[in-house]
């Protein structure tokens, strides 16, 4: 016999089961309390971070930000690109999982927001001769302060992510400072050197103290669906890591012409050794896809925008011994006020290495100098100042 | 986990005990094939002439003239492609559910130009912009009867006198309209309009296709003789018949309900506009739908709010949802030259049968604190 629907007067109708039941396999054992708002891309990080916190008895909402539309270069989407970020089968895992732990999940649309901070400064340094770094753009318009706004407008204090570093409160300082993950494989620091204490203070990093083999068991152990789920890679917009494939789909969508970017390779006096399609094509320490037929290898050793040339030279022309950056954001100290020892890495494949780190007398710049000169040090990434496990800050290089 | 009160009846309406009734009934009693001779199929096609008669008493149509589909989209898309030919022309407007613009998207590439018809900043199609964009080989306009997300009731009346007088055919998407406004499709003069069983309690997955008699019309859907062959596939009995009973049960008490669920809208209008400061109503206040309410609640993402609301326990809309789950501004708004953030800051209420007066004032605290809250973290919001 079919169930009867109807107690309340008659004309109203209460909604039928699907919509007012509760969601099903709940692991959340939820009190009342102030909610945390988990970062959710579908992947086994930001997974087990829900998972780990519903675990624990905290009340969580997980959310998606869509980024990016994959459908709007259409020309870039090739066989085997899957499980890029934002993509449909992406949201559909974070879906599932958030199903699984009974949280509330949405997807929200930062798309607008991720064009203009992200996307745009990403091209744009690409043309001005430097190497961007979009997850840093990323971390430091996106990620956190447009999130933790919504966020506070949900009501929920803190919200937590799936990267690999840790964060501390120091008493004596009083600062909120950030250490390295404990997965040295895997530490993302490199990319969060932009935050600044105030969102610090309300974020949590539950997988710094963790290795990556371990988030993996743990995910298997709380039956997180997406535990086996290979890890992304690369630029998470930029199918198969092409990157300059992307920037041309792009010039293509907004009518730019190809000629805009296109120029000469050249040698260290200026002499042409050849052509090439577009500046974005070439990074500090580059050597592949110069198509040059030199007795010796060849590396880019800097592009120049103004006249879109490429300059080439020899391996040891890639080594310099100092460089500055702009645009620092400290976070183990308010400022940097004198010369301190410490290593610094230059990209996030780079081995921090020993420098000398001092200011400049500019406002939020500061000068490294190496005790040993470093390969290929590229204007557009950033350079990042540690002691030790913590991350005392950085900058942008010039 | 909060108690849920439901404000998104544009978006689909919870199933009434009559139209679950019906179903049930049919499910159980009724198993032939209703193109079949013998008794069974007899049974089935009896069953499903009945709910046929249902609807088209419903909007004032004779039983020939209701064509079943799987939906609102399908019935959409037979019309647009049943009644138009390579060479035809098409009008519709900017304002057009996707189910009505992906179509005609499709014609275009088919070789059928299509001229959109712009709406005005409330939300309403000028008829006489319809008159200029008919041409010689105009074959069909297409117009919306009210829209889904701002609830503007359209001049399809005075349309298809303009239709009726250049000899081209009318269709009218009536998906919203039905059951929340009396149809007549003798009254708008309507040649083709087309019905959702789920936008009026009844159970997804069934539509229907309103095909004027005398109205030429090549099915889209080929199979067998079904629905006097202008769309194949054994007809859908148990839905059908949900779809009937809730038809008639809106033929019977549509107008009382409307009235009901009209004073709700209203008390939840009044009551955001008196407890939260800048709010604007938009489109037509006096030519809408009696169950929708679409506010701009400036300095808000639209999206936040519905978040915000559906912790609380109240499901509301705002803009419609892309493939991902993430909110789009709303094509309609920004149709009716709404800025794409004026269109972000908008929220859709949609009430209907399953809400009452108790639910719309605590609807009305739950908005007036969201907003407070969102308001008070949103950089784009000061009331300095």
């Amino acid at each position: 016999m079919p169930k009867k629907l109807a107690q309340a007067g008659p004309a109203t109708i209460p909604l039928r089961n699907s919509l007012t039941a509760g969601r099903p396999g709940a692991l959340c054992e939820r009190t009342p309390q102030t909610p945390i708002v988990v970062a959710m891309s579908g992947g086994v990080d930001s997974s087990t971070v829900a998972a780990l916190l519903c675990r624990e008895g905290k009340q969580v909402i997980g959310l998606t930000m869509q980024l990016w539309n994959q459908r709007r270069l259409p020309e870039l989407s090739r066989e085997g690109a899957t499980g890029r970020c934002c993509s449909l089968d992406d949201v559909h895992d974070a879906r599932h999982v958030a199903e699984k732990l009974g949280i509330p999940y949405y997807v929200v649309n930062f798309e607008k927001r991720f064009e203009e901070q992200v996307i745009q400064p990403f091209i744009d340094e690409y043309l001005a001769g430097r190497t961007p770094i979009p997850c840093t753009l990323c971390n430091n318009s996106i990620k956190f302060d447009p999130f933790l706004e919504l966020a506070d407008g949900l009501g929920a204090g803190q919200i937590a992510t799936g990267h690999y570093a840790r964060i501390r409160f120091d008493e004596a300082s009083g600062r909120h400072r950030l250490l390295k993950g404990v997965d040295a494989s895997k530490d993302q620091t490199y990319f969060l050197w932009g935050l600044t204490q105030p969102q610090l203070s309300r974020t949590q990093f539950p997988l710094g103290g963790h290795t990556k083999v371990q988030v993996r068991e743990l995910a298997r152990e709380m039956c997180v669906p997406v535990a086996g789920k290979q890890d992304s890679q690369e630029i998470c917009f930029v199918p198969n890591g092409d990157y300059a494939a992307f920037i041309d789909a792009y010039f293509r969508e907004r009518g730019i012409a190809r000629e805009a970017t296109q120029g000469e390779i050249v040698d260290a006096a200026g002499r042409k050794l050849g052509e090439h399609e577009g500046v974005h094509h070439f990074t500090v320490g580059q050597r592949r896809g110069l198509g040059l037929a030199a007795g010796e290898p060849l590396y880019v050793i800097s592009t120049e925008p103004a006249t879109q040339r490429v300059m080439v030279g020899r391996n040891p022309d890639l080594l310099r011994a100092e460089l500055t950056a702009r645009d620092a954001n400290w976070i183990a100290v308010a400022t940097l006020d004198r010369p301190v020892r410490a290593q610094v890495k230059i990209r996030n494949k780079h081995e921090a290495a020993p420098a000398t780190v001092s200011p400049t007398g500019q406002q939020r710049r500061f000068r490294v100098r190496f005790d040993e000169p470093q390969r290929a040090v590229t204007p557009g990434q950033a350079a990042v100042v540690y002691d030790g496990e913590l991350a005392l800050g950085g900058g942008w290089i010039e | 986990m909060p108690e849920r009160f439901y404000f998104d009846h544009n978006a689909t309406t919870p199933l009434s005990d009559e139209a679950f009734e019906a179903m049930t009934a049919a499910l159980r009693e009724v198993c032939g094939n209703a193109s079949s001779i013998h008794h069974y199929g007899q049974m089935a096609k009896q069953r499903l002439e009945m709910a046929r008669r249902q609807v088209a008493a419903l909007i004032g149509a004779s039983p020939k003239e209701i064509v079943f589909t799987s939906g609102g989209t399908e019935a959409n898309n037979l019309a647009l492609f049943g009644a138009t030919k390579s060479g035809s022309h098409v009008v519709t407007s900017a304002i057009e559910h996707p189910a009505v613009l992906s179509p005609c998207a499709r014609l275009e590439q088919l070789g059928v130009p299509v001229t959109y018809v712009k709406a005005g900043a409330d939300g309403i199609v000028d008829p006489d912009a319809v008159r200029r964009a008919l041409r010689p080989d105009t074959a069909l306009v297409s117009i919306m009867h009210a829209n889904n997300e701002t609830g503007a009731v359209q001049p399809v009346a005075e349309i298809a006198r303009i239709t009726r007088q250049a000899g081209v055919l009318l269709h009218v998407d009536g998906v919203q309209a039905a059951g929340k406004i009396p149809v007549s499709v003798t009254e708008p003069g309507a040649d083709l309009y087309s019905l959702s069983a789920h936008k009026l309690y009844a159970p997804k997955g069934i539509g229907a296709l309103y095909v004027r008699s005398g109205v030429p019309l090549q099915p889209q859907m080929l199979g067998g003789h079904h629905e006097r062959d202008r769309r194949a596939g054994t007809e859908n009995v148990p839905s059908a018949a949900a779809f009937g009973s809730a038809a008639e049960w809106l033929s019977r008490n549509g107008n009382r309900e409307s009235a009901r669920v009209a004073s709700l809208r209203d008390l939840l209008e009044r009551g955001i506009l008196e407890r939260v400061p800048d709010v604007t109503i938009n489109g037509s206040a006096a030519h809408r739908l009696p169950n929708t309410a679409n506010l701009r609640f400036h300095g808000i993402e639209g999206e936040a709010m519905v978040i915000a609301l559906d912790l609380r326990g109240f499901a509301v809309s705002s803009g419609s949802a892309c493939s991902s789950g993430a909110v789009e501004p709303s094509h309609v708004l920004l149709a009716m030259g709404f800025s794409p953030d004026q269109a972000r800051s908008s929220v859709r209420f949609s009430l209907g049968r399953s809400n009452t007066a108790g639910q719309v004032e605590t609807l009305i605290e739950a908005v007036a604190d969201s907003v407070r809250h969102l308001r008070r973290v949103s950089p784009a919001y000061s009331n300095a």
